[in-house]
């Protein structure tokens, strides 16, 4: 017992050795509060050799984020064509190809038609990415890798999980939406420095969308089918007539209140409304409200579903 | 062989409930246990699935709230120091849970991170792990080709990366080939005898036998036994069984034939066992009474004799 403590005080490193002089019989000290790695403390904790501590909130979120970096250093290639290429294509097909036969008119401001669309397609891309990067990742911690559970069983707790998890996607969408702001740079869509505002409101456009699938995904317990239909009846629909491509004053009085509800058309108005103007403060203030709400409801949301998963 | 005399308990106990409780909606998992886990022992849950023994793991891992009752660990009530309790815990789940598309490597470093150590404490901790675990060869290659038993192994390393005062081991090597089982058991060994706690659940009774200097028993979420392998045998069985098997058909009022011949007899579906002190003397007295076997057997009584004679059933069906 002594040989094997000794080498594991030797092991705990910096803050727990003081204490550990008398690993001989740390087997049988029982109950002091004094660990020399946490200091004074009140309550009776049992004496501690142990390398492990809490760590905050934020630092805690963090170190998610740096096993999803971790992760993605060895994978980024595989989600290239998704997070990357696919909305540079789209640039190139609407914005250049399509757009060469549409006239500037009053539905695009008097602009050209790749100058309407280059920043309804970033966002409509980052959207599609944090929705993607929401559902199956997500699921799989609970279900498949079951790595959630890993995590939890640690100091880290399920809520700064969930916190990782929405920083990694801001993270991820940002630099997504950063390759395709360089690229459409180069394509000329862009018509002033507005643009740079461009990549944050599609990030937080991103999150309003993403959040909602991760609760969904916490609550979901089958083989995730459910995610099938939410792309194919939801995502699709509302980056086709979310006025991403056309104005949505296009789209019949009757179903255009499906529009005013879709975050994309905020997300989607308010990219616009900094790269081509036109957007009074109001509408701004409440495109902005309506992205933060949904955002922080269903933070709220998930939340609860992370707890109710992994804390039974 | 158990310890329990040397080591007198000082203080609190590492793990202390008391009529612990947990339900999930109107099943009642465990109903209302006591437990005292000491510094530096063996302890073990044994029991059938669904016995309650993985829902009291979890409770004392702190990741699972408790119903009722009264749970301490290290000292802590996991209800409000839940994150203080884990930083100091080890624990491996039924799951290997591990990143398989990471490498071993990474995973023990980032859950390192997890515990509050340092980049540099991370690595060499890893490092140390899967010389430990015999996975250096494999460090930097992906968990997803390791096998069963190097997976398990992993987790266990991994569980052990921040030096824990407890480690909750639930299921250890079920699923695992007996010498990837024994290897286990060596680095649990190894562990106990540098001086951490350790807690394991497992339907297999050998296990816990070799492992445990102190068991409960655990039946329909209540404990039915309590104390080191040895006592338990001796309290609830005889130092010897004779084990009966006779062909399909010839069982049939074979128990009361032989009943006299040991202080009890069980039958089970394919063989009748004499409990008694002197096995080979009870075979001479069956086979003089007529009675004629397939097959004999004199062993030594186990944790299974005492759980089937607690229960009435064998531990895995």
């Amino acid at each position: 017992m002594a040989n094997g403590g000794t080498a594991s005080g030797g092991a705990t490193g910096s803050g727990t050795t003081g204490t550990t002089g008398t690993t001989g019989t740390t087997g049988t000290t029982g109950t002091t509060g004094t660990t020399g790695a946490t200091g004074a403390t009140a309550r009776v904790e049992i004496g501690s050799r142990s390398a492990g501590r809490v760590v905050g909130s934020w630092r805690a979120a963090w170190l998610r984020v740096e096993a999803h970096w971790t992760w993605y250093r060895r994978y980024w290639r595989s989600s290239l064509y998704s997070s990357g290429l696919q909305p540079v294509l789209f640039l190139a097909a609407m914005g250049l190809g399509f757009g060469s036969q549409v006239e500037a008119g009053p539905a695009t401001g008097g602009l050209a038609y790749v100058h309407y669309v280059a920043p309804a397609l970033l966002v409509a891309g980052a959207v599609q990415n944090a929705i993607g990067e929401s559902s199956y990742p997500v699921l799989s911690g609970f279900k498949w890798q079951q790595d959630y559970y890993a995590v939890t069983a640690t100091p880290v707790t399920a809520g700064q999980l969930l916190g990782g998890q929405i920083i990694w996607i801001v993270l991820r969408v940002g630099i997504a939406c950063v390759v395709y702001t360089l690229v459409a740079l180069l394509f000329g869509a862009w018509l002033n420095a507005g643009a740079l505002l461009v990549v944050p409101i599609g990030v937080f456009a991103a999150v309003a969308c993403g959040v909602p699938i991760m609760a969904v995904a916490a609550t979901t317990y089958n083989e995730g089918e459910r995610f099938a239909a939410i792309f194919r009846f939801l995502v699709m629909p509302m980056i086709l007539f979310s006025g991403t491509f056309f104005p949505i004053e296009q789209i019949p009085a009757a179903v255009r209140w499906l529009a005013w509800i879709s975050p994309v058309w905020h997300g989607t108005e308010l990219a616009r409304g900094v790269t081509l103007g036109g957007l009074g403060g109001w509408p701004a203030l409440g495109h902005l409200a309506f992205l933060g709400v949904l955002a922080g409801f269903s933070a709220a949301l998930a939340r609860r579903y992370f707890y109710r998963r992994l804390v039974v | 062989m158990n310890g329990e005399a040397a080591a007198p308990m000082v203080g609190a106990p590492m793990v202390e409930a008391k009529a612990l409780v947990k339900r999930f909606g109107d099943v009642e998992a465990v109903r209302g246990i006591d437990v005292q886990v000491r510094t530096g022992e063996a302890f073990g849950f044994l029991g059938p699935n669904g016995a309650g023994k993985s829902s009291t793991m979890r409770m004392i891992a702190s990741t699972s709230p408790r119903s009722d009752g009264d749970l301490r660990v290290l000292g802590m009530d996991p209800d409000v120091d839940g994150p203080r309790i884990r930083a100091r815990l080890g624990s491996v789940p039924q799951q290997d849970t591990l990143d398989t598309e990471l490498t071993l490597r990474q995973n023990l470093q980032i859950y390192g991170r997890y515990f509050g150590m340092s980049r540099a404490d991370v690595r060499r901790k890893a490092t140390e792990l899967m010389e430990f675990a015999q996975l250096s060869e494999r460090a930097d290659g992906l968990v997803d080709a390791l096998s069963g038993g190097m997976k398990r192994r992993l987790t266990i390393a991994r569980s052990l990366v921040n030096d824990p005062d407890l480690l909750l081991l639930d299921e250890p090597t079920t699923g695992l080939d007996p010498q990837a089982r024994h290897m286990l058991w060596d680095r649990l060994f190894r562990l106990k005898a540098g001086g951490v706690t350790l807690i394991i659940t497992s339907h297999y009774m050998d296990e816990v036998e070799q492992l445990c200097d102190r068991l409960v028993v655990m039946d329909d979420g209540r404990i039915v036994a309590e104390g080191s392998p040895s006592e338990l045998i001796a309290r609830y069985s005889t130092r010897e069984v004779l084990e009966l098997r006779f062909a399909p058909g010839e069982q049939g009022g074979i128990a009361a034939r032989v009943a006299e011949f040991g202080e009890r007899v069980e039958e089970l579906p394919d063989r009748v066992l004499v409990y008694t002190g002197d096995g080979e003397r009870a075979l001479e007295q069956v086979h003089g009474r007529d009675v004629r076997p397939v097959s004999s057997l004199v062993r030594r009584s186990t944790l299974e004799d005492v759980f089937l004679r607690l229960t009435g059933r064998t531990l895995v069906d």
